[in-house]
């Protein structure tokens, strides 16, 4: 009798607990949402009811905004220049890393030890003034959009990207080719396989994984790069989304409905990227922060 | 060349497109930055005349507006560190407590973070909008209409807003962080602890902290080195306005180069600010240590 009761009490002990931490958790998750479905409310929305119904699912959508910000707003551009963009910068920040890894896992070679120290602490020293000589250095490169050299600046925003994933991308590969076993690689060469066969044949499959990761975290940064392409260019036909929210935003300042749909498109992507492997994404952001 | 030799030149060449970025867009700018640092330089001429260390020195004692730009940042700093991990850490307990809908929160609470500063920006700018804002329409609608203002274009507002919204879009990280590190904390030192009969604050504060001072610092560092050198954010909703009010170092540091055209000067500002984020976060690197 008394051992139910107690039984009982802890029971509702214990849901008394976990409603505790709803009310906790609940507020902050819906401040998290709100935004978002504001967002896309206000999309759907007319310049002339935007400011005046606040309801969240608007009476008539009007889903036409989307197709004005993709041409009017030239939202349509700036999204194909993101993805262009994106695509090169992770495809050169997964090779070249790759490559790097394997050498620095297999191979000692003259230099092999310092440079690793040294690319990995660029991950950790801060030099917030960087940005000022990339810009003298892309000057004079001729890759800062002036004017003249209409895809230099293209150039010229995409390799200093290549090269800060290179950090994160060895950091990550490194141990993993680490931990695959040399025999793979040796009964390889015993078959007759190059070095360049060994690495494309066998090593990258087999790190499918870990390229998987760096690929993930490289285009979730490159999408929303910001600071690099307000540096680098002035005119929209070049502009990534990010930068071209912004000149949307200076140009248009309260037509919120097509710059709400403009922020849908551009952060689509990556919320539908996120909701599917977030399971990965969170585990490559901690893999640094824990073991670290 | 017989298959030793290729073995000999391969890590070389494995490493070397790596090699030729890290150093083209790392290294040869950071000996720009130091080098252009000791020079006046309006970045178009090419006449520089070698000003020794006078940058430095007109940093340290002649720009109290720099100064202010810092502290205003070291504020929102301030801020995050205590009100945004305070809160990370208590949703990390929740969330670890295998909470119903935990997968739901872990979700929802890393959402802020994947979106880009831009379009956190612009989202918020809308909110605190003085004249559509939905801030104060809610505030009007609570018959808390004297408090409405324009909250980002008020001296006595701007920073604080400016600095939540920098706190909703961060706490995620710290979320994800602090839950990865409470998940390394083996079951069983709370049962055994709960057998001697350790309540949940007992507990807590000598089992779960002193496991997660380690992560504590890595989660205070990124904090620090994050919010220090916060820019899109600013550019997306205040522009550093009103009048200096919600400056920071790197808005400093763009106007120096691309307002003023002072180039040299904007990399001994860069300097000395990379410099002072480098000895915080060695002495927090140092506190670690001592407390493990």
């Amino acid at each position: 009798m008394t051992g139910t009761v107690v039984i009982a009490l802890q029971r509702l002990r214990q849901q008394a607990a976990q409603s505790a931490w709803h009310l906790v958790c609940l507020p902050v998750a819906a401040t998290c949402l709100f935004p978002l479905v504001w967002m896309v409310s206000s999309s759907l929305k007319t310049q002339r009811t935007v400011f005046t119904d606040y309801s969240l699912i608007p009476a008539v959508p009007h889903v036409e905004n989307y197709a004005r910000a993709w041409t009017q707003g030239r939202f349509g551009l700036y999204f194909l220049n993101s993805l262009g963009y994106t695509a090169l910068i992770v495809t050169g920040v997964v090779a070249c890393s790759a490559l790097a890894a394997y050498a620095f896992s297999r191979f000692t070679f003259r230099g092999s030890g310092f440079f690793y120290k040294l690319l990995l602490s660029t991950m950790l020293i801060p030099i917030p003034g960087a940005f000022v000589a990339l810009y003298i250095l892309l000057n004079q490169m001729g890759l800062i959009d002036q004017g003249s050299g209409h895809w230099l600046a293209r150039v010229g925003y995409i390799l200093p990207q290549i090269n800060g994933g290179l950090a994160f991308g060895i950091f990550i590969l490194k141990p993993f080719f680490d931990g695959i076993p040399k025999e793979l690689e040796e009964s390889a060469e015993v078959d007759g396989c190059g070095v360049l066969g060994v690495f494309c044949h066998i090593m990258l499959p087999l790190a499918k994984p870990a390229l998987g990761v760096v690929a993930l975290l490289t285009s979730l940064a490159a999408w929303n790069e910001f600071l690099l392409a307000y540096l680098v260019f002035s005119r929209h036909e070049l502009m990534p989304l990010q930068r071209g929210l912004l000149a949307f935003h200076g140009a248009h300042l309260t037509e919120y409905p097509l710059l709400m749909a403009g922020m849908v498109i551009s952060i689509l992507p990556i919320v539908a990227i996120y909701l599917v492997m977030q399971r990965t994404i969170i585990q490559g952001i901690t893999a640094g922060a824990v073991k670290g | 060349m017989s298959s030793t030799e290729r073995r000999a030149i391969a890590p070389y060449l494995f490493f070397l497109p790596a090699l030729v970025l890290f150093l083209t867009f790392s290294v040869y700018p950071f000996y720009l930055l130091t080098h252009t640092s000791l020079f006046e330089w309006d970045g178009i001429s090419l006449a520089k005349s070698f000003v020794g260390f006078s940058n430095y020195w007109n940093v340290l004692a002649h720009d109290p507006v720099f100064w202010t730009s810092f502290s205003q940042a070291g504020y929102i700093t301030l801020l995050a560190l205590t009100l945004q991990n305070a809160l990370a850490l208590l949703l990390a307990i929740a969330v670890n407590r295998r909470l119903a809908g935990g997968t739901f929160y872990r979700t929802v609470f890393f959402l802020p973070p994947i979106l880009s500063e831009i379009v956190v920006g612009l989202v918020w700018f809308w909110i605190y909008d003085g004249n559509f804002g939905i801030l104060n329409e809610a505030l009007t609608h609570l018959g808390l209409s004297d408090f409405a203002r324009a909250w980002l274009a008020d001296r006595n507002t701007a920073l604080t807003a400016v600095a939540i919204i920098h706190m909703w879009k961060g706490f995620g990280w710290g979320f994800v962080i602090f839950l990865a590190g409470l998940q390394t904390i083996p079951e069983q030192l709370y049962e055994a602890a709960r057998v001697d009969g350790a309540g949940a604050w007992l507990r807590f504060r000598h089992i779960t902290l002193p496991l997660l001072v380690p992560v504590c610092v890595v989660v205070s560092i990124l904090t620090i080195l994050g919010t220090m050198q916060i820019f899109a954010l600013i550019i997306a909703t205040t522009g550093g306005g009103p009048g200096y009010h919600t400056e920071v170092p790197i808005t400093r540091i763009f106007h120096s180069m691309l307002g003023t055209s002072r180039f040299g000067y904007a990399c001994a500002q860069g300097i000395v600010f990379g410099l002072i984020l480098l000895v915080f976060s060695l002495v927090q690197m140092r506190f670690q240590r001592r407390a493990v």
